[in-house]
């Protein structure tokens, strides 16, 4: 499988995921989330960024209260919650947001 | 919502009639060679696999007495066809327990039996065949090992363990399943199934304390890898990642903050589930239990304790001496390992935890017996302590509590329909119908009793309701962890050096 981004064909797993974190940029996003009738506003890619930072730094996704209380600070406390997050990203910030930034799927119990 | 059909509820349930390939279409996504590898597989399909497959289910025959009875004493009286969620939510008549296992059986039969070698047709055996393990692929896994169908068969045949079986066989001959071998891969590799690195488990536990000391002006610790610890907690990685399993996490910790207790998790053990359980392998059960013992040893606990994590509890309790034992070194006057729920049962039972049970007034509660503590492994010292126990804990945090209807809880619990590698997105549909039972039971407490929420005590369970619940027309946050409603009730009475709380703590 794969997602067409700037003319070049990206590898993706089965489900979507980009096979290679170092071929995300911002346009992988955009286009995903075309393809699944998300517009990205302003509010998406501060959790996009957000994930991509703490990946960067953890080599994972950041756990749920890590990530609301982030984005609770960053847009203000209203929004640092998951119903907001999930008002985002329908399917699940930690899957759907996980996607968009390029990160691999979590696994487990999750 | 969906790309399928989800079920209607019943008000009073009906057994469908069965509709042929009803879910045919859906099989798990196979692993990939990375994924094979790590667990000792091939990563594709061996040559001469028809053989190897004949190989292995003759080493597991001999291995395990228990998978030959089975496959043998089956009468075909019919027993178990309604018992199992996924036939009662899929209608597919090859997701009752009996076809399912006869799916294996009538290789069984064609290779090892007298009959089978030589009047094949007479007792419907068949070779080994491509589309025989197609088969298998597809219905083999839809099975949580859950055990219902067993607590109903005359014989007591336990359809989990010949899926299991199915599984290791298909394992061993090059397919396997994504989701359950790229998890245990992690657990070699990182230490859990969502692959947290030592590093953000520090993060995430350090946000914890100071989500925890906001709420309440109580410092509770969440301690990583402290040597000299009493006790070693080992949770579901879950736990640290999603809700509302961290609601549970903050309930553990406030709890033994109460009890003062010296306790530490460990990111080498950093993982309560085991999915080698899932796929039947002993080899690879005994390599993730393994990394427990090695903890222990290193941080030089006394006890164990185990969080909310259904299958991680059968393994804990039915199996963690035989894989990862001797325990003499730890201390001998607490079980081995204990269930945070005993923990917290005894320290209620002594009186040591405070709770002011009207922080939980505006919940009406129902309880899920998750099917791997309930049919697997026992709590406390008396026969269904697995049942009481959970049931003392909610009742002592809240006042409104009503059970689901009898048939539906206990030793019949219902699995989630997530259960035993089953949690993965490729298998949505059947995660969803799978559901169905007791998505019905819930709804009849709804309706009767006024029911608002279901805690659970696994990890799965809590995974698979917060998303297939909406489906049936249920909210994602009605599915709450037990020790999440003790963390609310918990009145906190000390800070961390022992003496009285705050009086801002006891305003909670």
């Amino acid at each position: 499988m794969g997602i067409e981004v700037n003319g070049k064909v990206l590898e993706t797993d089965e489900e979507g995921y980009l096979a290679d974190l170092n071929d995300w940029e911002p346009e992988v996003a955009t286009a995903m989330a075309k393809d699944e009738d998300v517009e990205l506003s302003e509010n998406h890619w501060e959790v996009i960024n957000f994930l991509r930072e703490y990946y960067e730094e953890y080599q994972i996704a950041p756990a749920v209260r890590v990530l609301t209380k982030a984005i609770g600070k960053k847009l203000g406390p209203d929004k640092g919650n998951s119903k907001y997050l999930y008002e985002l990203f329908p399917y699940g910030p930690g899957k759907q947001a996980c996607k968009y930034a390029g990160l691999p799927k979590p696994t487990g119990c999750v | 919502m969906a790309d399928f059909e989800v079920p209607e509820l019943e008000e009073i349930p009906v057994i469908p009639k069965y509709k042929d390939g009803a879910m045919a279409h859906s099989s798990p996504y196979i692993a990939k060679v990375q994924f094979q590898e790590p667990l000792g597989y091939p990563g594709e399909l061996v040559e001469n696999w028809e053989e190897k497959v004949y190989e292995k289910m003759d080493d597991l025959r001999k291995r395990y007495r228990s998978f030959q009875v089975y496959l043998d004493s089956c009468v075909k009286c019919g027993a178990c066809t309604d018992k199992c969620h996924y036939y009662l939510g899929t209608s597919d008549p090859k997701n009752m327990p009996v076809a399912r296992q006869d799916l294996l059986r009538k290789v069984y039969r064609r290779k090892f039996t007298f009959a089978g070698k030589y009047f094949p047709k007479l007792v419907g055996a068949v070779d080994m065949s491509k589309d025989v393990l197609d088969e298998w692929y597809s219905y083999l896994h839809p099975c949580s090992p859950c055990r219902r169908c067993s607590v109903y068969c005359p014989y007591g045949i336990d359809t989990a363990e010949i899926s299991m079986a199915a599984r290791e066989i298909m394992d061993s001959v090059g397919v396997g399943m994504k989701y359950c071998n790229e998890i245990i891969g992690k657990v070699y590799k990182i230490g859990n199934n969502l692959g947290l690195p030592q590093p953000a488990l520090e993060d995430t536990l350090e946000g914890l304390e100071e989500e925890v000391e906001e709420d309440t002006g109580v410092a509770v610790k969440f301690p990583l890898d402290k040597k000299g610890a009493d006790i070693l907690l080992v949770t579901p990685s879950a736990d640290f990642f999603a809700e509302p399993h961290v609601d549970g996490l903050i309930g553990y910790a406030k709890v033994f903050h109460e009890t003062g207790a010296n306790w530490t998790m460990s990111s080498h053990a950093s993982e309560a589930g085991n999915f080698g359980m899932f796929i039947g392998s002993y080899e690879n059960m005994r390599k993730v239990a393994r990394r427990i013992r090695e903890a222990a040893i290193d941080l030089g606990v006394k006890r164990i304790v185990f969080g909310e994590c259904g299958h991680a509890w059968r393994v804990a309790y039915s199996f963690l001496n035989t894989l990862a034992g001797p325990w003499d070194f730890l201390d001998p006057n607490y079980p081995v390992p204990q269930h945070i729920c005993e923990y917290t049962h005894d320290a209620i039972q002594a009186g040591k935890l405070t709770f002011d049970k009207s922080q939980n007034d505006w919940r009406t509660m129902t309880y899920h017996d998750s099917c791997n503590v309930a049919r697997a492994s026992r709590m406390g010292d008396k026969p269904g302590g697995q049942f009481t126990i959970p049931r003392e804990v909610i009742k002592a945090v809240c006042n409104n509590f009503h059970d689901m209807p009898a048939e539906t809880i206990g030793e019949a619990t219902f699995c989630c329909g997530g259960g035993g590698g089953v949690l993965t997105d490729d298998l949505m549909e059947l995660r969803v119908k799978g559901a169905k039972p007791r998505a019905e039971a819930l709804k009849s407490v709804v309706n009767e009793q006024g029911v608002t929420h279901m805690a659970a005590i696994c990890a799965i369970c809590k995974s698979q309701f917060t998303k297939v619940l909406p489906y049936y027309g249920f909210t994602m946050d009605q599915i709450v962890s037990v020790h999440q409603l003790v963390s609310d009730a918990i009145v906190l009475t000390k800070n961390d050096s022992g003496a009285a709380a705050p009086a801002s703590a006891s305003d909670e």
